[in-house]
């Protein structure tokens, strides 16, 4: 610590050169936290899939739909817990250009194999007795500002109902989520009223989800499910819940790979930039240094010293950029949080943002901090002069 | 006169001098260039996503066809249509008529999986159904391989890109959906349209493959002209039998636009953070190319030379250097992203789309113009420094 004045003098000695290294070095993590936070919200669903869920599909395409019929013969297969079913409703509110995210479900089941959602129970109960009642999330109701007792008329381009008007929900419910990044834009209604009011499809649904009772096999109890209906009319692809998020999420294109392009890009330049400044801050310290070794500073302990610089601007550089970063994504969240629902940063960028700069400090410094370290005293004296 | 001349060989001789000196701080000068030349890569290669994107999913549609949903749909995905609309739609005055009848094309679309090529994932694939005049309502479609389906059989042509981006799909090879086999006999291209995305059949038998009766989704009529839409198109939305939508089909699918403006946007933004990075790291190339010029600039200052040129000199470099940085930077990035190929998912059709990233003149002059900014903003400060310093002090300095 007795050497921290000279790491510090050593800082100032050039202070605008400084401020600018440590200000690129910033704006190079706020883009990291920044694009963290996107990949976050990319990939995130996948970590939030249940490890004991499975998604059933059909085979051909997710909007090709299933018989309701298949729930029976899908809880007789061993190990299944849950089978719950959604359908795609696709409502339309008044405007039409912001469809309502909304799902004909069966309560009971719904919040079995969804235990993220979170609604009070006296609202659980009012939604298992009211035919037309609908539980929406916490966002929706904000972003609309809808509250328990409104009746929310809704359209379907897909499912125009029996009398050819609009569909009628009454809000009985308000949900939250028990896990940050779980969306709640959704509205969940009863089939049973789906199924009796739509004009044509009876009896037939989205997407299965199943809850079983052992994480450990879903990747064997998906098969069985497969297995069980082969042949049949249609055909079933049963998936992992992470399995068939992650497909989903695949067909964004390469997203991911786009997003570490363009990190390694960032870093490469500032890794430069920062480099560069570290080295000739040593070469316009040369006379300096060779005085600190004359006066019987050893090797080690001058490339210490340059190397606590480089570490130090890293430090304060990442640390502002990722408080920057950190502000930004706080700031664009509520504009995009509507379709990317796990736009946040987590704890653990911060971790890998705070080693990064650790990495950037050490390797910007560590080639002028070997050369610091070497220089023969005469030599140095003599080049500073 | 002469001292206007006079001040222009001033500027030229110290820019000269400057720009002859860049060799000897060889490190901060790559620096800056590396740093400008990776914004201006990023800058291009995110905005050829964008500029690609657009350039197949705008409708290159034409005036003179109408584009027919029903009324209130969001999407092709939510419309629905049967056959007696049809027959209405194709009664109405106004639509070209050839040798066979009215040049109408009825279409109805499903989506099916189909493994991507390479990572042999499933994606989502636009299956569209379609009649003869699928072929003559859409600008620059032709067969580029095989032939075209024969009616009434399981046969598909596939657009270009799908055939590129996914397995399975050359002419000759079978595909196998649910319990139904499609084979494949050609491949068509659409002037890069989305339609190279698709892979098509015939209507009727799509539509009892996948049990969808005898309704379609839209249609698309040629008209006499492009005059005639106005009229065609009151006539359908004022035809109480009808419940439907009309627009021109080069204004249609405009909401497909959506998430290209994000890429775009997003695009600027990651570009403009960076360009304030480089921006730091141009800075600091220039004041230390100043520091180090120190008795040289006052030497110059001493013999005469104004402050003006002094100023423009150093300017004059920083700009040489971010913009040799920048064209460098755009250079790579055109080689490595101009028509590199991708596929993403169109949230409007919930479906893949293939697309060529595009690396546009107007993007190029736009990335080393941005870099020339860098490099001008970047200049400024040391440069007046430069031009502030005391000479007399400046000349003792070692």
């Amino acid at each position: 610590m007795k050497y921290l004045a000279l790491v510090l003098g050593g800082l100032r000695r050039k202070k605008l050169r400084t401020a600018f290294t440590i200000l690129s070095i910033g704006v190079a993590f706020s883009l990291f936290g920044f694009l963290g936070a996107i990949q976050n919200a990319l990939l995130g669903g996948v970590d939030l899939a249940g490890k004991d869920r499975i998604v059933v599909r059909h085979r051909v395409s997710i909007i090709q739909n299933l018989p309701v019929a298949y729930a029976d013969r899908i809880a007789r297969i061993p190990d299944v817990d849950t089978v719950a079913h959604f359908s795609w409703f696709n409502g339309m509110f008044q405007d039409q250009r912001q469809p309502i995210p909304s799902f004909p479900t069966v309560p009971e089941t719904c919040l079995e194999v969804y235990p993220e959602i979170v609604i009070p129970p006296d609202q659980i109960e009012t939604w298992k007795r009211t035919r037309t009642g609908a539980v929406i999330g916490r966002k929706l109701a904000e972003r609309n500002g809808w509250k328990v007792g409104d009746r929310i008329p809704l359209r379907s381009p897909i499912w125009p109902a029996k009398d050819g008007g609009a569909w009628t929900f009454d809000i009985v419910g308000i949900y939250d989520a028990s896990k940050r990044g779980i969306d709640t834009s959704a509205m969940y209604f009863h089939y049973d009223y789906f199924d009796e009011n739509r004009q044509w499809g009876e009896g037939m649904i989205g997407w299965y989800v199943i809850k079983v009772a052992d994480p450990e096999r879903t990747a064997e109890i998906a098969a069985a499910i497969d297995l069980e209906f082969a042949n049949s009319a249609a055909e079933t692809k049963a998936e992992p819940e992470g399995v068939f998020m992650q497909g989903f999420i695949q067909q964004l294109g390469d997203i991911g790979t786009i997003v570490m392009a363009i990190l390694g890009a960032v870093f490469f330049t500032i890794l430069l930039v920062a480099g560069n400044t570290m080295a000739q801050s040593v070469r316009e310290r040369t006379e300096e240094i060779g005085v600190l070794k004359a006066i019987g500073f050893t090797d080690g302990r001058v490339l210490a010293i340059v190397l606590s610089e480089s570490l130090a601007i890293a430090l304060i550089g990442g640390a502002a950029g990722l408080v920057l970063g950190w502000m930004m994504v706080a700031g664009f969240a509520p504009a995009v949080e509507a379709f990317l629902p796990g736009f946040f940063l987590k704890s653990s960028i911060f971790v890998t943002g705070g080693l990064l700069a650790l990495g950037v400090g050490f390797v910007a410094g560590v080639l002028p901090a070997m050369q610091a370290g070497r220089l023969r005293i005469a030599e140095a004296l003599r080049r500073g002069g | 006169m002469s001292g206007f001349i006079n001040w222009l060989s001033q500027v030229a001789t110290v820019s000269m001098f400057a720009v002859r000196t860049i060799p000897d701080r060889k490190g901060a000068a790559v620096t800056t260039m590396v740093g400008i030349a990776g914004v201006t890569a990023v800058f291009v290669g995110m905005m050829s996503i964008a500029t690609g994107l657009r350039e197949t999913l705008t409708t290159k549609g034409r005036e003179d066809v109408a584009y027919v949903t029903r009324a209130g749909a969001d999407s092709e995905m939510t419309s629905i249509l049967g056959r007696e609309d049809v027959r209405l739609v194709g009664d109405t005055a106004g639509i070209l008529i050839d040798g066979s009848g009215p040049v109408v094309s009825p279409e109805l679309f499903v989506i099916i999986n189909l493994p991507k090529r390479g990572t042999g994932s499933d994606v989502n694939v636009p299956f569209r159904g379609v009649e003869r005049a699928a072929f003559e309502v859409r600008e620059g479609l032709q067969m580029i391989e095989g032939r075209r389906f024969e009616p009434g059989r399981n046969e598909v042509v596939v657009g270009v890109g799908a055939a590129r981006e996914l397995d399975g799909l050359e002419v000759g090879s079978t595909i196998r959906l649910g319990r139904t086999s499609w084979d494949v006999v050609g491949v068509f291209s659409a002037e890069g349209a989305v339609a190279e995305s698709e892979i098509w059949t015939d209507a009727t038998v799509l539509q009892g493959a996948y049990q969808r009766g005898t309704s379609y989704q839209t249609i698309q009529a040629q008209l006499v002209s492009a005059d005639a839409f106005q009229a065609f198109k009151d006539a359908l939305t004022s035809n109480p039998q009808l419940e439907v939508d009309v627009v021109r089909q080069n204004e249609a699918g405009t909401g497909q636009q959506i998430n290209v403006a994000a890429i775009a946007g997003g695009g600027i933004f990651i570009a403009g953070m960076m360009s304030l990075g480089a921006l730091f790291g141009a800075l600091n190339t220039m004041y230390s190319a100043v520091a180090s010029r120190v008795r040289e600039i006052a030497t110059l200052r001493a013999l005469g030379f104004g402050v003006g040129p002094v100023i423009l000199s150093v300017l004059f470099e920083s700009l040489v250097l971010a913009v040799a940085g920048g064209s460098f930077g755009a250079l790579v990035a055109w080689l490595a992203f101009d028509g590199y190929t991708a596929a993403t998912l169109n949230f409007q059709t919930f479906s893949q789309v293939a697309f060529a990233f595009s690396v546009t003149p107007p993007l190029l002059v736009a990335a080393i113009v941005m870099s020339a900014g860098i490099g001008l903003v970047g200049g400024i400060l040391p440069a007046i420094r430069a031009a502030r310093l005391p000479i007399s002090a400046a000349l003792r300095e070692s």
